[in-house]
């Protein structure tokens, strides 16, 4: 078999468990704290790493964009077993958009060369779950999405993608796009061994000067969308809470009765 | 009308459209004099179910054979666009093939794309967006700032689908342009896994389950009451991201939009990511250990308590009843 190069786009992002703000100046997320690595990217990480291994011999490389030069979330996925890292920094891009986003990371991509570019089926903050397709067209490529099952052979992938009836099983020439859904794959947990070898890995970090791209096609200015306005939503009140006292079932009953549905 | 036209991309459910595509149309056709379908396949059989909801056209890319939709149906819109044919907007299903056909045509076009839409009125002659962020807490309002035909990939069940009464809408074939390696994909087989009752996102009474749960063999408890409610079932991200279901089962802002008459939330928490998948419907019904649990916050009827002991005895009682 052939070396195979695999990309796995990453996200790096404010931890999901603590409360979102927007800016209310901007309107965009605040990013400042610490980001992680989106555990959606997890999967992608993981199955980078396991077809690289099935090809019988491979690498994986990340590829980033987040703000201040952040690495915690890319060190995260090194110590998995990613061998090196894209990240793509530079306080022009914040306010980004998918498309630009895509631009970025599709002008970071083509220096790796990769065979197979893996990324999440959405992020977990954004979730937009539009950027990987707009990726592979910016690239000239071939994409799947929604894939839960993926193996690599003969210059080509064949994976299962999820649809409304069922499965489609496809098949795709390299070097192609796909996204994984979560759970396809279980992330290993980076071993301590892991830990101190990502510390030494390479993170190569690019600003959009280093990429080429044009002022103005990319960030903030070439988003070309706007938030007008952020208002609170209409709230649903709660309803009578019980605790069970080994008849709550006959409550639940009552109240189906009650709505006609049984 | 704040528009000229705009093009609804239609899915397709087996030989007809979605339901997603009827929503689509009912709402375009209040913001635009011309709605226009953009679909594949057979489009003739189709005509009329599409003008029944108010569509002048119905454009088909053709029979995808073993294509994926995405690309083929992306570069045909791309081409009419640059040959003069734009709309002022294009509306797109956040589907499976939906998001798909946005990205590639976002990208083949250089235009921006505003994605889990919700609602779209017309302010000043233009477009404006409504989106639930935050697990529907706030409501966000977004519109497109440059010229050129706008992007806009809407969630299923934002709007309620209307007849309008018009006739069979007129057919025609666009043509699809060389797609070089991006139409390289092929479709080579096909599985239908035939679920028993509704679908999750059709269905009177969705049973879901979440972490709470304890493990994957408990997810069956779910199961069975959903079928004996002759509902369908479905799951919290936690458990998809563990792998006890596929994501097909997934409700919330990464998953299926539901809005039953009866949902029933089994040991989740209600995690924001979820609360926006099901917070429309409209009875809520939520089982959990943890009274602090946000999911109670939105329950017309809460039970502080174990699924483990609530549930086999809720589904034994509804069997003595059938």
């Amino acid at each position: 078999m052939r070396f195979m190069n695999v990309v796995v786009c990453v996200k790096q992002i404010p931890d999901p468990a603590a409360p979102a703000r927007l800016d209310p100046s901007t309107w965009t997320l605040e990013r400042e704290g610490k980001l992680i690595l989106d555990e959606s990217d997890s999967y992608g990480v993981e199955m980078g790493l396991q077809l690289a291994d099935q090809a019988g011999g491979g690498e994986v490389t990340l590829v980033s964009m987040a703000p201040r030069n952040e690495t915690s979330g890319l060190r995260t996925a090194l110590a998995m077993g990613a061998a090196r890292a894209i990240l793509v920094s530079d306080p022009v891009l914040g306010g980004s958009d998918a498309l630009g986003t895509a631009k970025v990371l599709a002008a970071a991509i083509r220096r790796a060369e990769p065979d197979l570019v893996v990324a999440a089926t959405e992020s977990t903050d954004g979730y937009t779950g539009t950027l990987p397709v707009q990726l592979a067209e910016l690239l000239g490529f071939p994409s799947v999405t929604f894939v839960k099952k993926v193996t690599v052979g003969d210059g080509k992938v064949h994976v299962e993608r999820q649809t409304e009836a069922g499965f489609d099983e496809v098949e795709t020439p390299l070097p192609a796009v796909i996204t994984v859904t979560a759970g396809v794959v279980e992330p290993r947990y980076p071993s301590f061994k892991g830990i101190m070898a990502a510390k030494g890995k390479p993170v190569d970090q690019l600003t959009v000067a280093d990429l080429g791209l044009p002022e103005g096609s990319v960030g903030a200015a070439g988003a070309r969308q706007e938030v007008v306005s952020v208002e609170p939503a209409e709230s649903r009140k709660a309803g009578e809470i019980i605790v069970d006292e080994g008849d709550a079932h006959t409550r639940i009953v009552a109240y189906l009765e009650q709505l006609k549905v049984i | 009308m704040a528009l000229n036209t705009i093009w609804v991309v239609a899915d397709r459910a087996g030989a007809k459209l979605a339901p997603t595509a009827f929503e689509m149309v009912t709402k375009a056709r209040e913001l635009a004099s011309t709605v226009e379908v953009v679909t594949w396949g057979d489009a003739g059989s189709v005509a009329a179910d599409a003008g029944r909801y108010g569509a002048a056209a119905v454009h088909t890319v053709g029979d995808l054979g073993a294509g994926l939709a995405g690309p083929v149906a992306a570069a045909a819109m791309a081409a009419q666009i640059a040959a003069g044919n734009a709309p002022d907007a294009v509306f797109v299903a956040q589907s499976y093939d939906g998001r798909d056909i946005a990205g590639r045509l976002s990208a083949r076009i250089d235009r921006p794309v505003l994605t889990n839409v919700v609602g779209v009125e017309a302010r000043d002659g233009a477009l404006v967006t409504e989106h639930a962020i935050f697990g529907g807490a706030e409501i966000l309002n977004a519109r497109f700032t440059a010229q050129g035909p706008g992007i806009y990939v809407i969630r299923a069940k934002s709007f309620a689908p209307e007849e309008s009464g018009g006739g069979p809408a007129a057919v025609d074939t666009w043509d699809v342009p060389d797609l070089g390696a991006t139409g390289a994909a092929s479709v080579i087989a096909t599985h239908v896994q035939e679920t028993e009752g509704p679908k999750l996102d059709e269905a009177a009474i969705v049973v879901s389950g979440g972490r709470g749960l304890g493990n994957a063999d408990s997810y069956k408890l779910v199961e069975d009451l959903a079928k004996l409610l002759k509902g369908a079932a479905g799951a919290s991200r936690a458990i998809v991201d563990a792998g006890w279901v596929p994501y097909s089962y997934q409700v919330g802002q990464t998953g299926k939009t539901v809005k039953p008459t009866v949902y029933i939330a089994v040991g989740i928490s209600g995690a924001t990511q979820h609360m926006v998948g099901m917070k429309s419907s409209k009875n809520i019904i939520a089982i959990n250990k943890d009274q602090e649990a946000p999911i109670f916050s939105i329950a017309d009827l809460g039970v502080v308590g174990d699924a483990h002991k609530v549930l086999p005895k809720l589904i034994e009682a509804l069997r003595q009843r059938v």
